[in-house]
């Protein structure tokens, strides 16, 4: 991130009159518009866009780019995103017009290359689960979650039709998604409580089990970076009461080749490839949510699957009678799943394995460099990611989570995630992924030291050497302006 | 080791710094007894040289829009895509950034989005737009469900049997689960009669869904079933083709409360179905119960013009299960790539983009139409694409096609059996007059040999 300001508004910078020739003239006769479209459909004036030269495009967005803190460029140890290295090799790959030129109906034996790699990806997926079967149509970790959701009711429908499980137990350092997925699908959501170890509580998971609970949705490792041991005795009770167990895959760089979700009593599961296969997050995305289920839901999912004929062909399986239906239009992200696919393959057996270990190397060295400064409630080891605490600094030096965050940026690095989850206070949340180096996560380490021993008024302030400083969101949300106007 | 920084002498080091002797002892809270004796069953790691020719072989093995002149549409449509577009949306300080929670650090991103927001007003006539949802189909739903939050009624929901069939399902597949009933009013020639659709709308119905141009490229009466609905106070949303919006009015002109959009066309590559676009603007009186992120204008310490993530109490992570929707990854990367076309087009590169699709599709549309046993399907007036009925099997006259070099068309049968024999053909910009003459040819002769 260079310390520019910023350029005016695309609008701001309109000139009447300026453009860029991009398209030839018309090649078919020309006649008048209003003869093909009658006028009342017609637009009378141009649509109000800004108007500029090709130069002017390039140089406004070069110039915004360099107000971003990447990957690319910073370690961004973002707490729950796995904000890993973006390998380039998969860039140029989905780059090319064999994956872009693709049109979704264009006829199966068209796109043999395309469904071979989907079917391959269905398959490994599944593997890496040890569930059963695949969907790769949803089109983020939250919509996974739903469309999970949306099988298991599906299922329950069919296996009870005389009754209606109308709950879904939660976890409260559960991620805001989940709670938001489970009403959305019609659940009814209850909260169970985390121990003072930062695990699922669980006699109050006990006490909130009954005949009504369709799902509980865990997240292991969970939010706070702990494994959940209590994970295959929590999916006995489930199962004994006919219920499911859901895990929230977004932690799963931790446990690749290492332990399997379907193995430890998990019935569904997500999988966020933008996190956990490198898919880049783009500002905000795109990601991909595909599911993996047991058998006994495969039915279920979402349509179309690729499927292959006894003759190694594939095809596009739409004859699913029992299936939800569709959560999103066409086949589903494709362009993040081939990237995922593109990781899987680079990494193979061993590769993946090596990954969850780095991963949660990084993060306990990490932790173990700077714990002294900010408490780890739920240490003293973690997976891949650690919650520490400002909770004291805040208390004694009136230095807060959001303090150090802003402040880290002045040091070049991107902040942790803050105040998530909820159940610690003034939590700093750090994944640092395996494809930081040590020197990295020690210099992270200096300047998580050097920040809390600063003067807490002026961090107050931070940062400092950013494009712009702190920012009042309270305005923001009081009066919102949300588009520019002339 | 693919991507991992850590030497063996740094391995040592840090194992010792936590007081481990080995790699495997970081999972002893993971009981044994669920852990993995063995190795996955995936493939063996590729070096960067291998995946490169690997992977290279299995797209070649593709037929797409590069190897055959494309016709297809339904919802994914061929449009070019300015070289500036790929350019600055490869940047890594775009594409590999987070949701810009830290807005100091994220003021690329931030003012891009707002820009995005802008444009999509300016765009569709609207007062507001989110930062961009999973796709034009799930747009849909998540539109629908913001009328129903917003008008809190019963929840009756009256769509147009010619929006596009995916998006129906889509709808249906979400509201399964609530106490809403969807009832769609049957396509008449092409289109929806609006005195049907009028019928069909009760004073318990929140919301109407309309899209114009419609799934088979026609225009509806839309400003008839904009009304039908504003009758019973119900939200008119509608769905459309950014594209057409180059020629066509704007849907605050007919009077549209919610408009959503695939996004794809703008500077998208069709990529297999994704990742695309959702497009949502609507009018301030949604603005509470509007989906997804929203950027917003604010200052700085020192009074400097600034942007960041704003109305967030609307979304899951403060307000977890009583959020207006669930999502939280969004589009971004989409979001951005659409504002660079606008940015590179302009108003008179969408028009030219526009004007250019509506020639060449009604020159297609009659040239097809002179060719014996294809014939127009439906009356009335459309944008970029039209449907013919074909008198032979059109599986048999779309394969002939698909072998002289075209992807000739989409068939419609698998969404209305009653249309089994008809064909969906789209036209952009991008193809030229002896594409189409050629097309028209290639249909000529399928036909004749079978
Ligand atoms: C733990 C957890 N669950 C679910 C999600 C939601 O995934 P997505 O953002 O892909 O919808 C996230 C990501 O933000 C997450 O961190």
């Amino acid at each position: 991130m260079y310390k520019l300001d910023q350029p005016p508004l695309l609008f701001e910078a309109s000139r009447p009159g300026r453009s860029t020739a991009i398209l030839p003239p018309c090649d078919v006769p020309v006649v008048p518009l209003d003869s093909l479209i009658p006028a009342e459909h017609l637009q009378k004036s141009a649509v109000p866009l800004p108007e500029l030269s090709e130069l002017d495009v390039v140089r406004h967005y070069t110039n915004l780019s360099s107000l971003n803190m990447s990957i690319d460029g910073n370690f961004y140890p973002l707490g729950s995103c796995t904000m890993k290295y973006n390998p380039k090799r998969n860039e140029r790959l989905a780059a090319l017009p064999g994956l872009g030129a693709q049109h979704p109906y264009q006829d199966d034996s068209t796109l043999q290359g395309m469904l071979a790699i989907l079917h391959e990806l269905q398959n490994d997926l599944a593997e890496i689960a040890g569930l059963d079967a695949v969907s790769l149509q949803p089109a983020a970790g939250a919509q996974g979650e739903l469309t999970a959701l949306f099988v298991a009711a599906a299922y329950f429908r069919d296996q009870e039709p005389d009754r209606k499980r109308t709950q879904v137990l939660i976890p409260d350092s559960a991620h805001g998604t989940n709670p938001a997925s489970a009403h959305l699908a019609g659940f009814e959501t209850v909260t169970v409580k985390s121990d003072s170890r930062g695990l699922v509580d669980i006699e109050d998971f006990k006490s909130k089990l009954s005949d009504d609970v369709a799902v509980f949705m865990i997240t292991n490792p969970n939010t706070v970076g702990l494994f959940d041991p209590q994970i295959g005795e929590i999916a006995g009770l489930l199962h004994e009461r006919g219920a499911l167990l859901y895990l929230d895959g977004a932690n799963m760089n931790a446990i690749l080749g290492v332990v399997r979700p379907g193995d430890m009593g998990v019935d569904l599961m997500h999988y966020n490839p933008h996190k956990t296969f490198s898919g880049p997050h783009g500002g905000g995305g795109p990601g991909a949510g595909p599911i993996a289920v047991r058998a006994k839901l495969a039915p279920y999912l979402p349509s179309p699957m690729v499927g292959r004929r006894e003759d190694g062909t594939y095809f596009l399986d739409e004859d699913r009678p029992l299936s939800i239906g569709r959560v999103r239009a066409f086949f589903g992200n494709t362009g993040v799943l081939f990237r995922a696919y593109c990781y899987i393959r680079s990494q193979g057996p061993d590769g993946l394995k090596r990954v969850a270990q780095h991963a949660v190397l990084n993060a306990n060295y990490l932790l173990s460099l700077v714990r002294d400064v900010y408490p780890v409630p739920c240490g003293p080891r973690c997976m891949h990611e650690f919650v520490a605490s400002c909770r004291t600094l805040a208390k004694d030096r009136g230095i807060r989570a959001m303090d150090v965050g802003k402040r880290l940026i002045d040091y070049n690095f991107h902040a942790p995630t803050v105040y998530f989850p909820l159940i610690v206070s003034e939590a700093l949340m750090i994944e640092p992924t395996e494809t930081e180096s040590r020197d990295t996560l020690e210099a992270f380490a200096a300047a998580l030291r050097a920040i809390a021993a600063e003067d807490a008024d002026s961090l107050h302030d931070a940062p400092f050497t950013t494009p712009v400083s702190r920012l009042d969101e309270v305005k923001a949300a009081k009066t919102p302006v949300l588009r520019w106007t002339p | 080791m693919a991507y991992i920084a850590n030497t063996p002498d740094d391995v040592r080091v840090m194992l010792g710094a936590i007081g481990l002797d080995s790699l495997d002892q970081l999972f002893d809270m993971i009981p044994p007894e669920y852990r993995l004796d063995r190795d996955l069953r995936i493939p063996p790691a590729l070096t960067e040289f291998d995946l490169t020719r690997r992977v290279g072989a299995l797209l070649a093995r593709n037929e797409g829009a590069d190897r055959r002149v494309c016709f297809l549409g339904a919802g994914s449509y061929d449009h070019f895509i300015p070289a500036v577009v790929d350019s600055l949306a490869s940047r890594g300080e775009f594409y590999t950034a987070y949701t810009p929670y830290q807005a100091e650090a994220s003021q690329g991103t931030l003012q891009a989005t707002f820009e995005y927001q802008t444009l999509m007003t300016q765009l569709t006539g609207m007062d507001v737009s989110n930062a961009s949802l999973y796709d034009g189909g799930s747009a849909v739903t998540e539109a629908v469900l913001m009328a129903l939050a917003t008008n809190r009624r019963a929840g009756r929901v009256v769509v147009a049997g010619t929006v596009h069939p995916e998006y129906r399902k889509i709808l249906e597949t979400y509201l399964t689960h609530l106490d809403s009933e969807v009832v769609t009013v049957p396509p008449q020639n092409g289109g929806v009669d609006p005195s049907a659709f009028a019928a069909a709308i009760t004073p318990d119905t929140a919301a109407v869904v309309i899209q114009h141009p419609n799934f088979f490229g026609r225009l509806e009466d839309v400003a008839a079933l904009v009304d039908a609905a504003h009758a019973h106070g119900a939200t008119a949303i509608v769905s459309v083709d950014p594209i057409s919006l180059g020629v066509l009015r704007r849907p605050d002109a007919y009077g549209a409360d919610v408009v959503v959009a695939e996004g794809q066309g703008l500077g998208n590559p069709m990529s297999f179905g994704g990742p695309y676009l959702g497009i949502l603007a609507c009018r301030q009186d949604y603005l509470r119960k509007l989906p997804g992120r929203i950027v917003g204008q604010t200052a700085d310490r020192n009074g400097k013009r600034s942007w960041v993530l704003t109305l967030q109490t609307r979304e899951q992570h403060i307000r977890r299960e009583k959020a207006t929707s669930n999502i939280c990854t969004n589009q971004g990367l989409l979001a951005l790539r659409s504002s660079i076309y606008l940015a590179a087009m302009g108003p008179r590169g969408l028009r030219e983009a526009a004007e250019l699709s509506t020639r060449k599709a009604h020159y297609a549309a009659e040239a097809l139409a002179k060719v014996d046993g294809l014939s127009l399907a439906f009356p009335g007036p459309f944008f970029k694409e039209f449907a013919i009925r074909c008198d032979k099997d059109p599986r048999a006259v779309l394969e002939k096609v698909g072998a002289a070099g075209f992807h000739g068309g989409v068939g419609l049968g698998r969404w209305y059996p009653e249309l089994a024999d008809h064909i969906l053909v789209a036209v952009t910009e991008k193809r030229t007059k002896d594409e189409i003459d050629g097309l028209a040819d290639a249909y000529r002769d399928a036909l004749a040999a079978s």
